[in-house]
């Protein structure tokens, strides 16, 4: 398969402009510079391009609600906040290939008339921080940043790079905008969307890394191409990642809607169980997907595919999950989590996720009864959809999950008052 | 905040053009809060309360917003750790892939609980959620290197080469 979104992982110093451009880079936006903004968001829309941080919401559509006309500037926010557990897509891209990024920042400044993008990275990502700033360095002194972008009269643009400090949370949009003005990271009401109001009051429209990524393509072989490349309504080639116990752990290059199946064992990709071990569950999507049993692999890789089987494709982060790994003990690791990066404003999420990790605790060390079950259960349902933001959700989700899937494994740790498997 | 001009904390010379530079990259001196927090930490070594006190008073903040945003964030130090912090993802999937094996063999080799700082001052370490590396499991990040595919004896390699 021809890597697009990838190619350039391989490629030596394709981290600088040089290089970059030698590859064709910046040419997809002189091509923009030719045409008018309703034409891209037009191909944008043509091209099923969604987000690619988790929602899967049809980018083109995304960025119509933002208003024509304002008296005060418009921002784009990159959401660069990876932290879903089993993803690790976008930090591949701003450190191999930080100018794809910045190319599509430019593209989508040109097209909605924006002021300014602010690269919000996490903090631990130190890495792509720096090629982001060193490449960002090379674009001024290219006039492809600034005031006037090549010759341009009126297109004056800015790319900042903003280094989050360690909070999950802050991956939700209007978290990451608080993050931005130099707040605690929690989430606000909404409505006004971003959109609206968002970054310092403005206008604001917030994409994923990969999603952006993905515009230099799209100009350069137009919407109806990147559709095809994908499957029905999910436009393009994905970035896809595989970690757990598999021979070859790590982030591929597929079509979107490639089999779950064939992505786990195929050797183009996860290469199939380590060790001889027998697959016992996958988290298709990231750690706040729901899991899929052993025999339910026959499905497309993409946002409605998995929605139909009752998870998500979320991030594309695909979690392999064992036979001889308690199940219990990943569900409680999973509500830990959760419980750790609950920003505390709601209720529901910051003691329901709690509550959820202790009852999981008891249950894995033999101390439960069988109505702590229905007790968790109850708890989510009254965590889920009764806060401002998914964090709760997306602890309740993958809980309820696993309960559904995988209740003999909870039920024999009542049954036998401990857990057969080695302490981790 | 009178508190502040007490304090004998200042910026270097270096610190202060990367605080200058900062504050280019925002329409308001708040929301330049997060980095220059960072900067005071380097500047420090963590986050003390004259600290956080000197970043109000360099933005013009109550002290109570400093110290709400420098809580609420995990890669802010409040009390001073090692030369160098090892960071150790225990989260899903490194959980199951030998990241709490790492951990037992860092506190075995460091004889410190996770959050102590060695006698010497040479080392802490943590627990830390997702440091999106889970292709590469089990890893840990320190002095914002991740090293990963960790064996015990990478740990132990990788311990020797920090001074």
């Amino acid at each position: 398969m021809e890597r697009i979104l990838s190619a350039n992982w391989t490629v030596s110093g394709a981290h600088t402009r040089p290089v970059y451009e030698q590859r064709g880079g910046y040419q997809s936006l002189r091509k923009a510079l030719s045409m008018d903004g309703a034409a891209i968001i037009d191909e944008v829309k043509r091209s099923n391009l969604r987000g690619r941080g988790g929602a899967g919401f049809p980018t083109g559509i995304k960025w119509g609600f933002l208003p024509r006309e304002s008296d005060v500037p418009k921002y784009l926010a990159i959401n660069a906040d990876e932290g879903e557990p089993g993803t690790f897509k976008d930090r591949f891209i701003m450190e191999l290939d930080p100018h794809r990024l910045l190319e599509g920042c430019l593209i989508a400044g040109w097209t909605l008339g924006l002021r300014a993008a602010y690269i919000y990275i996490r903090g631990e990502m130190k890495l792509g921080a720096q090629r982001l700033d060193a490449a960002i360095d090379e674009l001024y002194a290219a006039n492809l940043l600034g005031k006037r972008i090549l010759g341009r009269d009126g297109f004056d643009f800015d790319i900042y790079v903003h280094r989050g400090a360690g909070a999950y949370v802050c991956g939700e949009e209007t978290a990451m905008i608080e993050s931005l003005e130099g707040k605690a990271g929690q989430p606000r009401l909404k409505p006004p969307f971003p959109a609206v109001v968002g970054l310092f009051g403005c206008p604001t429209v917030v994409n994923n890394v990969e999603t952006i990524a993905c515009l230099p393509t799209i100009l350069e072989r137009g919407g109806d191409w990147f559709a095809a490349a994908g499957s029905d309504k999910n436009g393009g080639p994905k970035l896809v990642q595989i970690s757990g116990a598999v021979r070859r752990p790590g982030c591929y290059e597929a079509p979107s809607g490639v089999s779950l199946r064939d992505f786990i064992f195929s050797d183009e990709y996860g290469g199939g169980m380590r060790d001889g071990r027998k697959l016992k569950a996958v988290i298709p999507g990231g750690s706040s997907c729901p899991p899929l049993s052993a025999d339910e692999l026959d499905v497309g890789m993409d946002f409605d595919q998995m929605r139909e089987k009752g998870t998500m494709f979320g991030t594309g982060g695909v979690i392999v999950i064992p036979d001889d790994v308690c199940l219990v003990r990943m569900a409680a690791r999973t509500a830990h989590f959760y419980h750790h990066e609950s920003c505390g404003q709601c209720t529901p999420c910051r003691e329901g996720t709690g509550w959820v990790a202790k009852i999981l605790d008891a249950i894995e060390a033999g101390h439960a009864k069988r109505e702590d079950l229905d007790l968790l259960l109850e708890i989510c349902d009254n965590v889920e959809g009764n806060t401002i933001c998914p964090l709760g959700d997306a602890m309740a989700m993958p809980i309820r999950g696993y309960l559904k899937k995988f209740r003999a494994d909870f039920e024999e740790h009542i049954a036998h008052g401990a857990c057969r498997f080695p302490a981790w | 905040m009178t508190s502040s001009a007490t304090t004998e904390l200042a910026f270097s010379s270096a610190t202060e053009k990367a605080f200058a530079a900062t504050l280019a990259k925002y329409p308001n001196p708040r929301a330049a809060l997060l980095p220059t927090l960072r900067l005071a930490q380097e500047e420090f070594g963590y986050l003390s309360v004259e600290a956080m006190e000197y970043v109000a008073s360099r933005l013009d903040l109550p002290p109570s917003k400093v110290f709400q945003v420098a809580t609420f964030y995990t890669m802010f130090f409040k009390r001073p750790h090692g030369r160098h912090h090892l960071e150790v993802c225990t989260s899903v999937p490194c959980c199951m892939m030998g990241g709490y094996e790492v951990l037992r063999h860092l506190r075995d080799r460091l004889g410190v609980e996770p959050g102590d700082v060695t006698p010497d001052g040479r080392f802490s370490y943590a627990e830390a959620e997702c440091l999106a590396g889970c292709g590469h499991a089990p890893l840990l990040q320190v002095n914002s290197e991740y090293h990963e595919f960790l064996t015990p004896e990478k740990i132990d390699a990788l311990l020797d080469s920090l001074e």
